[in-house]
This record gives C-alpha cells, sequence and structure tokens, in this order.
C-alpha cells in the first residue's frame, strides 16, 4: 500500500517547549484524515509542519515523506517547490490568506505561477475552479475584493485557491471554526463532493468531533504533543480506548441527551511541555491511571486499524 | 492561603513595580537620572552658583574656562556656570510647568470630545483644528506683541500650540475604547460618569500621553531657548539657556566656550527627557509586565 | 390555569431597534436623509424567574444587538421592556444594573486591562455599596465561588487563559446576586473539556440561587443542554419560540428545522447526506420582501414570497412565524 503521507517519530520543539513529542501518521490517496485535540495538543504545529512552515525557531527531527519525498532534511527550496506543486493549505481565517489590496481574481492566478498557461487560460481556470467549489456569479467574483465576500463566500475561495495547483496534500486548519453552523454545514457538503473527484489525500486538523464524524475516514487523536490514538473514525467514536479520547468524546456535548443540564468535563490540565513527563502525559487527569502509568507508555496495536498509547488497555 | 499577606493592593498599578521596571531598563534608568540630577539642580540653584549670576564684572569679560570659573564668562562678565544653574531652573519651570498644563487641559478636554455627545465632539474638534492651522511663529509674535514678551507670555504660548495635539491624542484612544466590551461591561454594572473616564478610560489612555509630554519637555526647552534667543521669552538679564545660546552667538568669535557651554545643557536635556520618555512606555503597560511568578 | 402571583422577570414587548448609517462628513447637515438600518423588529419575549431562556441565532440575526438593547446599552426604537413589572426607562435604569449582570462574549476584552482581577470582582460593591470592610477577603470569597485560587486575585486580565477569565466575569457578575445574567456565547473560544465546567457552573448557579439566564448562542448543543426554553433569530425577527426539548423534537420552523439538520454529529453511522440549508444569510442592507426566510426555504410558496408572517402560536407556549407551518 502507497501510503501519500508518512510522518514518523515527528518531534518539534521551540526552545524549551516540546510541542510535538514523536509524532506519527499516515495518509493514502482517496482519504480523508482527520486529526483533533484540544488547545494546546500540538495539532496546529503538525499542521504547519506538514506544509514546510515550522514556525521561526523551530527545532525538527524525524521524518516527512510527502509521495516518497523527505521534507524535513531537504533544502528550502525544493521543500518550497513541494509547497507550491504537491501540498496545499487552507486556513482557518481566509481573511488573512489573501492579499487584501489585489482582487480574488488576480490572486487566483498568479497562484498558479508554476504553470505554463497564458493569463487568460489562467482566469478561465480560476473561475471554473470557483464555480465548482459552488461559488455563486463566479465572473463577478473573479473582480472582488476579499472584505467584499462573505465568511462562507471566502472559505470557498480559499479552497478553490488550494485546489488549482492540483495538490497531492491538502491540508485544512480548522476550516469550519469561523462560521456559522449552516455555513458551517456546506463547508462539510463541499468537502464531500471534493474528495469524490479529488485524487490526493485531505487532512482535516480540527477540534470539533462533529466536523470529524461527518468527513473522517480515519482519526488521529491528539494529546499533549503526542498521537494518543488512532483508527477508523468509527472505532474512535463508537469504540474509544484510549481514556483520553473517550473523555473527550463523553464531553462532547452534541450526542448527550439532555439530563439535569450538567455536562461531563476533564479535570485536571495539560502537563507543562517544557518539562514533559516521563511516563504518559494523561495520566494525571486520567481515571484509570496506575502506578505504571510513570512508564512510558507502549504503543498498542487494537485492530489492523487501531492503535493507542496506553499502559491500560488489553491488547 | 496566608501566604498572600494582602492580594489586593490599592493601587491599580503599584508604583514600586513600575518604578523598578523602569529602573531595569538601562535607557529609562540613564533618563531618570539625568532629568532627577536636572531638577535637583533647578531646585538647589541658588545654593550652588558659584557666584552671582546677575553680577556684572566687564573687567572679566569672556574669560575661557578656569579654576575659577568652570565655564568661563560672558561679555558682561557674568559666570557661565552660575547663569546655565539659574537658567536650569527656568528652562525646567517653564517646560515642566507649560507641558504640564497642557497636557492636563488637552487630556480633558480630549476626554470630553471623545465620550461626550456628538455635537461637543464636533464643537471642539472645529476649535482645536483652527488653533492649531495657525501658524506657530506668527501666533507666538501675535501673542507677545499684545502680551509683551516674559516667561508668562511665553508659557501662554506653548500652552495654547500643544494642547490640540494632546487633545486629539487622548480623543482618538477614547474613541477606539469607548466601545470596548469592557467599558460596555462598566456600563451594564452601573458604574457611573467619572468613575468610567478616571478609572477606567484614564488609565488606558493617559500611558501614550505621558511618553508624547515626556518627549514634548524637551521641544518646549528648545522653543523657550528659540524665543529667547529671539529676545521674545525670558526678560534679560534673567538667565535662560536660549538667551546665553544668543549672547554665545554674538560673541562666537572672541570666545567659542560660552555657546558650547551653554549648549550641554540643553542637549543633556532633551536626550534625559527622551530616554524617560521611551522607558515609561514599557514600565507603564502591564501587558508588558513577566507573568507573577 | 391559574395566573402567577408575580409577574414574569423580564418582559421585551414589541421591540423596535433601528441604527442610523453612519453618513458623510456632512452627515449632520442633511438630517432628513440618514439612511435608517432596521436591524430588530416585532421582538417579544419574557423571562421567568429562575429559568434559562436560549437565544440562537447566526452571525447578523441580531441577538447580541437585542441583549445589548434589553441592559440598556443601546437606545431601542420603539417598544417596551418591563422587569419585575416595571417598565424601564432611563430614568430607572439605575435600579436595572443592580439587579442584572451581562457575560460578554470575549471575557478577556471585557475587564478592564489595567486592574487586577481582586479589584474586578469586587468593583459592583464599590459601584453600588456597601463597600466591604475587607475588600481582599470578599474577593478571595468570590473568586472562590467560582472556583479560583486566591492568588488569581493579583493576575491581570491579559495573564488569564480563557477558562480563567470566564469564571472571573462569572465572580464579577454574581457579585451583587443579580436576579437576571445575560450570558453572550458563555463557551465560545473554549475546549469541549472546558466548557462544560463553565456551564455547569452556570447550573449550579441557577440552581442555588434560583438566577434567571437568557442565553446567547449559535451553538445548538450548549443551548439544548442549558436552556428550559428557545427563541430563534432570523435577520432581527423571533422566527420561533418554545420549551427546548419540543422546539428540538420536532420545530416548526424551516430555518429551525434547517438549523438543527446542520449540526454536524460525531457519530459517523449518522451522516447527514443531503444538505439541509443553502445560501446564506441576507445582508440586512437587502432584507427579502416577505418572509425573510423564504430565499432559502426549502418549503416557500408565492404567499411566501409577498406578505410578511406574524408570529403566532401553534401550541401553549409555542410561537412560529412562518404562514404553512403548524
Amino acid at each position: 500500500m502507497t501510503e501519500l503521507l508518512e510522518v514518523t517519530d515527528l518531534r518539534l520543539s521551540y526552545g524549551k517547549l516540546h510541542a510535538l513529542r514523536g509524532a506519527n501518521l499516515q495518509a493514502r490517496a482517496g482519504e480523508v484524515i482527520g486529526i483533533v485535540g484540544e488547545s494546546g495538543c500540538g495539532k496546529s504545529t503538525l499542521a504547519s509542519a506538514l506544509i514546510g512552515l515550522p514556525a521561526e525557531g523551530a527545532a525538527l527531527s524525524g521524518s516527512i515523506k510527502i509521495a516518497g519525498q523527505e521534507m524535513v532534511a531537504a533544502s528550502a527550496a525544493s521543500r518550497r517547490a513541494l509547497r507550491g506543486d504537491r501540498v496545499a493549505m487552507i486556513f482557518q481565517d481566509p481573511m488573512t490568506a489573501f492579499n487584501p489590496v489585489l482582487t480574488l481574481g488576480d490572486q487566483l492566478i498568479d497562484f498558479q505561477h508554476r504553470s505554463h498557461l497564458s493569463r487568460k487560460e489562467k482566469r478561465a481556470k480560476a473561475r471554473d475552479m470557483l464555480a465548482s467549489v459552488g461559488l455563486p456569479d463566479p465572473d463577478l467574483a473573479l473582480k472582488r475584493y476579499m472584505h467584499e465576500l462573505s465568511g462562507g463566500m471566502r472559505q470557498r475561495a480559499s479552497i478553490a485557491a488550494a485546489l488549482l495547483v492540483s495538490p497531492d496534500l491538502l491540508i485544512a486548519d480548522e476550516p469550519t471554526t469561523a462560521l456559522d453552523v449552516t455555513m458551517e454545514a456546506q463547508i462539510i457538503h463541499l468537502f464531500r463532493q471534493l474528495r469524490a473527484h479529488h485524487h490526493g489525500a485531505i487532512v482535516i486538523v480540527t477540534h470539533h468531533l462533529g466536523v470529524v464524524g461527518e468527513l473522517c475516514d480515519r482519526v488521529y487523536v491528539m494529546y499533549a504533543g503526542e498521537v494518543v490514538e488512532e483508527g477508523t473514525v468509527d472505532e474512535i467514536y463508537h469504540s474509544p480506548r484510549h481514556p483520553y479520547t473517550a473523555a473527550l468524546i463523553a464531553c462532547d456535548p452534541m450526542h448527550l441527551e439532555v439530563t439535569d443540564q450538567r455536562l461531563p468535563t476533564i479535570p485536571g490540565r495539560l502537563p507543562d511541555l517544557t518539562n514533559p513527563p516521563r511516563g504518559c502525559a494523561f495520566a494525571s487527569r486520567c481515571v484509570k491511571a496506575a502506578a505504571i502509568c510513570a512508564e512510558p507508555p507502549p504503543r498498542k496495536r487494537l485492530s489492523p486499524t487501531q492503535a493507542a498509547l496506553c499502559h491500560r488497555i488489553a491488547e | 492561603m496566608s501566604s498572600a499577606a494582602d492580594p489586593l493592593p490599592r493601587k491599580t498599578l503599584p508604583l514600586p513595580a513600575s518604578l523598578r521596571r523602569l529602573m531595569a531598563d538601562r535607557m529609562g534608568a540613564a533618563g531618570a537620572f539625568i532629568v532627577l540630577f536636572l531638577l535637583a539642580i533647578a531646585i538647589i540653584a541658588p545654593w550652588i552658583a558659584p557666584y552671582d549670576p546677575l553680577k556684572i564684572n566687564v573687567k572679566a569679560k569672556l574669560l575661557a574656562p578656569s579654576w575659577e570659573h568652570w565655564a568661563g564668562t560672558d561679555h558682561l562678565g557674568r559666570d557661565t556656570l552660575s547663569r546655565l544653574i539659574l537658567g536650569t531652573r527656568n528652562a525646567l519651570w517653564i517646560a515642566l510647568t507649560a507641558t504640564g498644563l497642557a497636557g492636563v487641559i488637552g487630556m480633558i478636554l480630549g476626554l470630553i470630545a471623545g465620550y461626550g455627545p456628538r455635537w461637543i465632539d464636533g464643537i471642539l474638534v472645529l476649535l482645536l483644528d483652527s488653533l492649531s492651522s495657525l501658524p506657530m511663529i506668527m501666533f507666538a509674535l501675535a501673542v507677545i506683541t499684545v502680551l509683551g514678551p516674559g516667561t508668562q507670555t511665553l508659557m501662554l504660548v506653548i500652552v495654547l500650540v500643544s494642547i490640540p495635539g494632546y487633545a486629539r491624542l487622548i480623543r482618538a484612544q477614547v474613541l477606539t475604547l469607548k466601545n470596548a466590551d469592557f467599558i460596555q461591561a462598566e456600563r451594564v454594572m452601573g458604574a457611573s460618569l467619572p468613575r468610567i473616564l478616571l478609572v477606567h478610560l484614564l488609565p488606558n489612555v493617559v500611558g501614550p500621553l505621558v511618553i508624547v509630554l515626556s518627549m514634548d519637555v524637551p521641544v518646549v526647552i528648545m522653543l523657550e531657548a528659540g524665543l529667547s534667543y529671539l529676545n521674545l521669552g525670558v526678560k534679560p538679564p534673567e538667565p535662560s539657556w536660549g538667551n546665553m545660546l544668543y549672547d554665545g552667538y554674538t560673541s562666537l568669535r572672541q570666545q567659542p566656550s560660552l555657546v558650547i557651554a551653554a549648549g550641554i545643557p540643553l542637549i543633556l536635556a532633551t536626550l534625559g527627557f527622551t530616554f524617560l520618555g521611551e522607558g515609561l512606555r514599557d514600565a507603564l503597560d502591564p501587558k508588558l509586565q513577566k507573568r507573577l511568578p | 390555569m391559574t395566573a402567577p402571583a408575580k409577574p414574569p422577570l423580564y418582559v421585551v414587548e414589541n421591540l423596535r431597534l433601528d441604527m442610523v448609517l453612519p453618513g458623510g462628513p456632512l452627515a449632520l447637515l442633511q438630517r432628513s436623509d440618514r439612511r435608517v438600518l432596521n436591524i430588530l423588529d416585532d421582538i417579544s419575549l419574557q423571562v421567568e424567574r429562575g429559568e434559562t431562556l436560549g437565544l440562537v441565532g447566526e452571525s447578523g440575526s441580531g441577538k447580541t444587538t437585542l441583549a445589548r438593547a434589553m441592559l440598556g446599552l443601546l437606545p431601542i426604537s420603539s417598544g417596551k421592556l418591563s422587569m419585575n413589572g416595571q417598565e424601564l426607562t432611563p430614568g430607572n435604569m439605575a435600579q436595572l444594573r443592580r439587579a442584572t449582570a451581562m457575560m460578554f462574549q470575549d471575557p478577556i476584552a471585557s475587564l478592564s486591562p489595567r486592574m487586577r482581577v481582586g479589584d474586578l470582582v469586587t468593583e459592583p460593591f464599590i459601584i453600588h455599596g456597601p463597600r466591604p470592610a475587607d475588600r481582599a477577603a470578599t474577593a478571595r470569597a468570590l473568586l472562590a465561588q467560582v472556583g479560583l485560587p486566591p492568588e488569581m486575585a493579583q493576575r491581570y486580565p491579559h495573564e488569564l487563559s480563557g477558562g480563567q477569565a470566564r469564571r472571573v466575569c462569572t465572580a464579577r457578575a454574581l457579585a451583587l446576586e443579580p436576579a437576571f445574567v445575560i450570558a453572550d456565547e458563555p463557551t465560545a473560544g473554549l475546549d469541549v473539556s472546558v466548557q462544560g465546567e463553565i456551564l455547569n457552573l452556570l447550573a449550579d448557579l441557577k440552581e442555588q440561587r434560583g438566577i434567571s439566564f437568557l442565553i446567547i448562542t449559535h451553538n445548538l448543543a450548549v443551548i439544548r443542554h442549558t436552556s428550559d426554553r428557545i427563541g430563534i433569530l432570523y435577520l432581527g425577527r423571533l422566527v420561533e419560540s418554545g420549551p427546548t426539548r419540543e422546539v428540538f423534537r420536532a420545530p416548526a420552523h424551516p430555518y429551525t428545522a434547517s438549523l438543527i439538520a446542520s449540526e454536524p454529529d460525531p457519530d459517523p453511522r449518522r451522516r447527514r447526506q443531503e444538505l439541509a440549508i443553502k445560501g446564506e444569510i441576507p445582508s440586512l442592507l437587502r432584507r427579502p420582501s416577505g418572509c425573510e426566510f423564504h430565499s432559502r426555504c426549502p418549503i416557500a410558496e408565492v404567499i411566501c414570497h409577498q406578505t410578511r408572517p406574524s408570529l403566532r402560536q401553534i401550541a401553549p407556549g409555542r410561537s412560529v412565524r412562518c404562514h404553512l407551518a403548524g
């Protein structure tokens, strides 16, 4: 089986802060994977490392292979080439992903600078792409500036921009977080249509379990810079094995039946990542924690697709 | 929980803490030191001046610096060091009172214009704009012509021309803050108008004003020197850095040390107040403070 | 049904709110030509003692404007607001201030940035009196009520996490033991594991002190767990209201139905195949004729384009603004 994206033991630190502590994940062509976790778990750091844009001063080690090509050790120039060609990103706030003083059309033409098409052909391609992401009146939209578009239209435009380079890997960082419910549903729907035509892999980074449930095939759950559990979306939702995954799903008010207006929570807080514990990072908040959790947790394979980083589950 | 003796100091920003922070900043500390030094000189001026600054001694005119006269003498044989020391008093008195007064008036007008009803804002902005559209030198000359030269006229001119800038600075900040959530929150809570203005708005807008004021003090000293140089400011024989510079220039050929001696305190004051302003900007902002351990 | 002994805690009757669009620099001179934008219209609702009313709406629905108008932060154009059966006027607003509190969407921005937490939580006493004899002790007690350690009193707002700032705002809101608290997006920006803590805290307070809440949010999951009754806003009109359970079980207005059907479901076995609603909320500047929702409504008929529906009762305690529902 060929992996389009293969991340092995990825570690990233900013000075003393260990933001990623050995993350592993894979994605195949045609697959939608989800990376979920709460703030501070390292999911956005992972996303920016995947597109080869980690923050200034970050020390990166491990391996990221995209279509077999190593990114971590690659030169800045080849990383840039890979970014323009193979990988595209959709941001949470599309307003900041576009230049406010250029029209949408000019920017969509500009994004195709690697292609050898004429300007007119590029414009036509941009128009078609806008139409395919469901932007009403794409000809008019090409002449607009970003501030003239609504939030939903902007997010559609940024998806169109990402697809223009026909990337192998499409990374979306919280693509619906800034949107209203009805708009969110429409963008999710668009992603679904997209996966039918898109030949590459889609990585959705989100804190929203609903987005994962609606969209993803497989899920990676992150906590304190590690992937603590992975599995198919059905396994993760219906038989989570890592206590953190279970707690996270239990907290989501969406599926809970109304009882007495009280919601479950996860007491405690994230460990200090400048001085991460040697053992399991979740142990201090875990209901199943035992003495053994002070040792580094083993990765247990639970099914051909499911694995979790925990001492306390029987294989 | 007895570890925290009093978790609620009365001051919103305890003075010792901001002072400590000012001192931790090398430039701010240097600025504060120079300003304190000049202030000290201004206060004890009559006691440390080695000679009577007004005493003319034609026999000893235009002397070079010597053990007897550290900074030499001027064309009337007056001791330059003594005149500089007394001049410090004049310079700081004029600059601090004028900028202070202009700052307070500008702040009040800015608060009223920014937070008050729109019609008051319209009238105030029109007045301030008209005031600042007058060409300053001409305006100064006109006022001096009417009221006659002198320290008080000089201060009046400086206050009048400085108010619009300060008022506009405060007004612009009040306008951006008056709809901020925390001001709305205070309104919901029923805070009185004076409380909103003085406890919540003022501390958040006064920082930049303090900085601008501190940096404007040397500008005013220069202005005083300039107008005094034109004999429109401090009346001779009263010593001022400006009219000393003037005296220095007239006798530049015979004795250059006079100009140099009169220039040094001016430069020192400019640097001192500018550094202090920069230091204050950082020290007064709690957002730049390190999280308490 | 017997008439209640006391009037509802807070009543909004036929509220309308217009805003004047800022004109050019000479706007003051051309008074006649001002552009007026209608933000809210025909809003009537009541909050009973000890109940939580949820207001749901997407951005542009006017939900935050309504909250601010109810607290006298924005002048209303027509209609009537009353509390404890007494009409609210600019004159008796002080009384309202004491008995109500608001929790803003961005908790850090709603705290005066140069004051410490200890001063902030005790400020209501300084404003309304009586001044506490020992302000530090009062601050500690208030912080303890919302589950914050006493050291927090020393912090400045920017030094707080989102969850801590929420708790500080809650402590401040509760200091004077208000009868009515408006919470605007009480869980915005919080992780799910922390979200529950804040909502549970509000639920405890409601139970222990009988405080009435108005919770404003676009998050249906939150409203479903916290509210006894809900109202749905669309383009500044209340389109449906009723007991939470019933509205969720059988939404009467097509907008409510599509909102509920739009919410992403974390259970992959219940994926939503069909798109419940198309298009975007129209701009307030181009308010559709007739029923505001007809441009996106799956069941709209000719009458919906022409005639504006009014709110009508379809069952005890349930109303809907739709020609075709019920």
